[in-house]
């Protein structure tokens, strides 16, 4: 058996789902931030998967946009990280707590 | 065209994103406290203007960088409108920025935030759009926390974790339609979707709706509204007054950009797909943000909630896109254009209110119109636009919005416009509700008082732009139909 395109997106989709499922239902700060960085690995996956299997439905040589897009979502993903554990210190040094659903001055 | 030439079509962003280190590197420079930071904002935003309006008459068009940048007169419209509300909010904020610590990093995340959404316009490539749309987006959470008071930190962590699930939405319908068309640039995804590759379908849908989820939360659109109200009363005021028009008009710009020219435009296969999809979005917005708001009693939550039922108005443009004339597009520009200067103008005469009586209760504006007629005056002049009555801007974008719906012929599209009259009648009930608190009711306390210089300059600019333009609408409406014919594919 051959290791082909539909077997990364199902690895790909899988780790999406767990991400998602995690963001939405973790009310820990850091552990959505956990569930939102495998969204981002999942879709580099998915990214570097179409990119080597070139385009699903074109033929044509190896499209290395793929790749490129990988090292810039990548960059963002730290950069993101960086912003929220910034915050999520300053809401902790006040509240002593980075529980989402104890950080509710404001309604949801 | 090689090298520097090409940095010649991204002048503005580099402009401002360079005015931006400037700001900050003054404020290490100079003595604290001494430097006139508001000033140098301005003057960087009047240099970046400047280059944009040699770009529109010098005709220096046409894509760059191989084709991820594109410089036409969609992209200047919406930089023009970018600069032009960045620096209302930095006249508007001078008194409130005294009170800050942070006040030149401030002004520096404000030019970021302007220089990043002017490159995302000029964004005709997935990756740029992407770098630039989450460049806006940390400045923004950024901008939102700033204060690190309580509501402050709190509003900027839910506005973050929640923009942080949009985007990685977003990334995977991005890797979906490079996947599918193999291509990151907008033209190349629009030469394979015009080719008419219908076995594709299914991954180009999945790949649009995730996208329309990271879009819709820069939007605003039910169902990924849900950082509005709480963002809205959490954040600083003049943040917000800046998020609120410029986080919208980015989001709709760039929705603009790439379902019109990467998605093939009105003549594909998949165009009735997004447009069905964007009439969906556009009803349940306007149904939630109105029906919402009703029971509002904080006046930021208010807002909060109109600004997401105004997300809905505005869709209906994107949603009416089988015209295959430029009505629809030009719909969304025309109106982000007066709601600019109309949601502007109300939240200036919050500030400017709040700042005396202390308070955003709905309760506490009674008979504002003894104690500050001027404005009163303006935020109700304001409220009439958002409400679309005439001799308002807001009228003639709402008239135009649901014509371009109407002129599709499409039925579900009028059906759409039927809905969205109801909900004009809905949300008069609320903006109305408060001009009459302001008039009827009686005071609590009769002092009198009137807003500071600065804030009365961008308050009377702002009314005159919602008079000018209700009243001399063809000049705004003739360079938007300019600026939505770029759009198409040649």
């Amino acid at each position: 058996m051959t290791v082909d395109l539909a077997h990364y997106l199902a690895v790909s989709g899988i780790i999406f789902g767990i991400g998602v499922a995690i963001a939405l239902s973790k009310r820990n700060v850091v552990a959505v931030l956990m569930g939102i960085e495998l969204m981002l690995n999942a879709s580099n996956l998915a990214f570097l998967a179409f990119s080597r299997f070139s385009g699903a439905f074109q033929d044509g040589t190896e499209p290395l946009a793929g790749h490129t897009f990988v090292v810039f979502v990548l960059t963002v993903a730290a950069a993101e990280a960086a912003v929220a554990l910034a915050m999520a210190v300053l809401i902790y040094r006040r509240r002593e707590t980075v529980d989402l659903d104890r950080i509710s001055v404001l309604r949801w | 065209m090689t090298g520097w030439e090409q940095v010649y079509h991204i002048g503005p962003a580099v402009t401002l994103l360079g005015g931006a280190g400037v700001v900050l590197l003054a404020d290490m420079i100079l003595p604290r406290g001494r430097a006139p930071f508001a000033l140098l904002t301005l003057l960087v935003l009047a240099l970046a203007a400047g280059w944009a309006i040699w770009h529109a008459n010098t005709g220096t068009t046409g894509p760059s960088f191989d084709g991820a940048v594109v410089t036409d007169r969609f992209a200047l419209f919406f930089i023009f409108l970018f600069i032009a509300a960045t620096a209302a909010v930095t006249i508007a904020s001078t008194d409130w920025v005294k009170k800050l610590d942070l006040s030149a990093e401030y002004y520096a995340l404000l030019l970021v935030a302007a220089g990043s959404m002017s490159l995302l316009v000029q964004g005709n490539d997935l990756i740029l759009i992407f770098v630039a749309l989450e460049t806006t987006a940390l400045v923004q959470y950024v901008l939102v926390g700033l204060t690190r008071r309580d509501r402050s930190a709190e509003a900027g962590i839910k506005y973050l974790i929640s923009g942080a699930v949009a985007a990685g939405l977003m990334i995977y319908g991005f890797a979906f339609l490079f996947g599918t068309t193999g291509a990151t640039s907008l033209d190349g995804i629009a030469s394979f979707v015009q080719a008419g590759h219908e076995e594709a379908r299914l991954p180009l849908t999945l790949g649009f709706v995730l996208v329309a989820a990271g879009f819709g939360f820069k939007m605003a659109l039910v169902p990924f509204h849900g950082w509005a109200p709480d963002v809205y009363q959490g954040g600083p005021t003049p943040i917000i007054s800046f998020l609120s028009v410029a986080s919208k008009a980015g989001g709709f710009a760039i929705a603009l950009r790439l379902f019109y020219t990467g998605l093939g435009g009105s003549e594909t296969f998949i165009s009735e797909d997004w447009a069905m999809m964007f009439g969906v979005l556009a009803v349940a917005s306007m149904l939630f943000g109105n029906i919402a708001a009703l029971v509002q009693t904080d006046l930021r939550r208010l807002l909060g909630y109109s600004s997401i039922a105004q997300a809905g108005n505005i869709a209906i443009g994107l949603a009416a896109v089988s015209t295959g004339s430029t009505l629809g597009p030009s719909g969304v520009m025309f109106f982000l254009a007066t709601y600019v200067a109309t949601n502007l103008g109300a939240f200036f005469a919050v500030i400017a209110i709040s700042q005396r009586i202390g308070s955003y209760e709905i309760g506490d504006y009674a008979g504002l119109i003894r104690r500050s007629p001027m404005l009163a005056a303006i935020l109700m002049l304001c409220l009439l636009s958002l409400t679309g009555i005439p001799p308002t801007a807001g009228f003639i974008a709402k008239i135009y919005i649901f014509n371009s719906a109407v002129q599709a012929g499409e039925q579900w599209l009028i059906v759409l416009v039927a809905v969205a009259v109801v909900n004009t009648a809905v949300s008069a009930y609320y903006y109305l509700r408060l001009a009459r608190t302001m008039i009827v009711d009686d005071a609590k306390d009769e002092m009198t008082f009137r807003p500071t210089l600065s804030m009365q300059v961008v308050l009377v600019f702002a009314a005159v732009t919602v008079i000018f333009v209700g009243l001399v609408p063809a000049p705004l409406i003739s360079a938007a139909q300019r600026a939505a014919e770029t759009l198409q594919i040649q």
